[in-house]
């Protein structure tokens, strides 16, 4: 018969949080910014079709780093949730408050009773028709969630990325200039002075979408041309 | 063990929004709450607004659908407001005839499901695979039809991959017809689809398409009760949708009314009968 050790709750959880924590900082950093035009979410995904960012609802956008199956099949319920609620409320009643609650819920309880917790970092962002009105919830591993103020750094080395985003964030930031801050701060860790539109994901939360956009989604995605002539724009 | 764990995860895995709610939360479909079935044989048949008349045509680069504004309940108007065109994605737009609150409903389910499948998937849904969730869900509603609350929709859209606009009809068995040229549901279909076959011709212009809507709805109203005509008092004109490779696009109340004025000064000026 296998012996059972002894091991105490606070050297299993510490166990388990490294564990996460090591995945994570193992992928590609995430940057969302709130801009006076809008969110921009920009993430760093050489790749077209997997995608770390996507639409929730309305106005509500979700991104993630960490592994791809677990965030992809918490975006799905994601959708699910917000669907069925607007569908037996109404549109108005789907809150990324709501949906930030449920993912951490959901992460909490990942965490303490399954065999290993997700090795995943989330945003949930709503655009509201004021700038002080937008909703930035990170949710980290544990399903702590934190309600944060005109940016989120996620992921791979979120710190120096955080320290450049820190520097150039202002409140009256369009979206081209988010996104340009966004690709700033995602090269800090890297040798190269910029990042080509290919290796980067970007989509954005139109704060006027029924005007803008003539529809009331305010999630767009952005092509590889359409990033181009944004960073452009700057120079 | 593990096998099981697979086949779970790939079962869960659906990009449907009915299929979802059908699993986890039947009782918001608005079809699958069977009526007792005795209500049905002795009583009289449930006395709940009717939606009526919808036209559909074809025009050059698109298609077009038009709707009156009147509910009906027996005798008696329901709704001199009612919407019965609604848009139903980007590329696609649906109209309803039949009972009002079901047909409601369904529009609604109907514009998340292309929503949802679109977020889950991250592509729109092919033109004729939303037509054909469509005539799912009107099968979905057979038991209440047969109970005498039927829907029946048209579905117009563009399908992007042909570059062509397209029109579909159904039965209460949710039987998908794809029409050409131009097609009318609702009591006074048959009205406005004689006026169609005079004022349709091919490659009309959009202008004209609205125009030929709007008249072959006036036509309908004229013969049956239960289609409204356009209202200058109210000010209340049918509600137009155009689709083309721009998009689903609602006619703005202005063309509408002053195309409706046209076709009352034209009849008004001929003084005739009909």
């Amino acid at each position: 018969m296998t012996q059972q050790f002894y091991v105490s709750p606070e050297q299993l959880m510490k166990d388990r949080a490294d564990f996460a924590r090591k995945g994570i900082a193992r992928g590609r950093s995430v940057v969302v910014i709130s801009g006076a035009d809008g969110i921009a979410l920009v993430a760093e995904n050489p790749s077209p079709s997997l995608h770390k960012i996507g639409e929730i609802y309305d106005k509500i956008a979700f991104a993630a780093v960490g592994k791809y199956n677990e965030f992809e099949s918490l975006r799905q319920a994601g959708v699910r949730y917000a669907d069925v609620r607007g569908y037996s409320y109404d549109r108005e009643d789907v809150t990324a408050r709501g949906l930030a609650s449920v993912y951490a819920q959901s992460l909490g309880a990942v965490f303490t009773a399954e065999q290993k917790p997700f090795e995943v970092e989330l945003a949930v962002v709503e655009v509201a028709s004021r700038q002080d009105e937008d909703h930035l919830y990170r949710l980290t591993f544990d399903g702590s969630i934190a309600d944060e103020k005109g940016f989120i750094v996620m992921g791979g080395q979120a710190e120096q990325v955080s320290a450049a985003v820190e520097a150039g964030w202002q409140r009256e930031l369009d979206l081209a200039g988010a996104v340009r801050l966004a690709m700033r701060g995602l090269v800090t860790d890297k040798d190269a002075s910029a990042l080509p539109p290919s290796a980067v994901e970007v989509a954005v939360l139109h704060r006027q979408s029924e005007t803008a956009l003539g529809t009331r989604r305010a999630f767009r995605r952005l092509g590889d041309a359409e990033i181009a002539e944004l960073l452009a724009e700057g120079n | 063990m593990q096998e099981t764990t697979a086949n779970q995860v790939a079962a869960n895995a659906t990009s449907s929004f009915t299929e979802h709610l059908q699993r986890d939360r039947p009782g918001l479909l608005p079809f699958n709450n069977p009526l007792p079935a005795a209500q049905s044989a002795s009583a009289q048949p449930l006395q709940v607004p009717h939606a009526t008349t919808i036209v559909a045509l074809t025009y050059a680069g698109g298609v077009l659908m038009a709707g009156d504004r009147r509910a009906t309940m027996g005798n008696i108007i329901a709704s001199r407001h009612i919407e019965k065109v609604f848009p139903a994605d980007q590329y696609s737009v649906l109209g309803i005839a039949g009972t009002a609150g079901i047909a409601i409903d369904i529009t609604r389910l109907f514009q998340v499901e292309l929503e949802h499948y679109e977020k889950i998937e991250g592509t729109l849904l092919s033109l004729d695979g939303k037509a054909n969730r469509l005539g799912a869900m009107i099968r979905g509603n057979l038991p209440m039809a047969l109970q005498g609350l039927a829907v029946i929709p048209l579905f117009a859209g563009f399908d992007t991959q042909a570059g062509v606009g397209r029109l579909f009809s159904y039965d209460v068995t949710g039987g998908r017809y794809e029409e050409q040229e131009h097609h009318t549901v609702g009591s006074g279909s048959m009205f406005a689809r004689g006026a169609l076959k005079k004022l349709w011709s091919p490659n009309i212009s959009e202008d004209e398409a609205i125009r030929v809507a709007v008249e072959s709805l006036y036509d309908a109203a004229d013969d049956d009760s239960a289609t409204g005509g356009p209202d200058p008092v109210r000010q209340l004109w049918p509600v137009v949708y155009t689709v083309n490779r721009a998009g689903a696009r609602r006619v703005p109340e202005a063309v509408l009314a002053e195309a409706a004025q046209r076709i009352i000064e034209s009849r008004a000026s001929a003084h005739r009968e009909s």
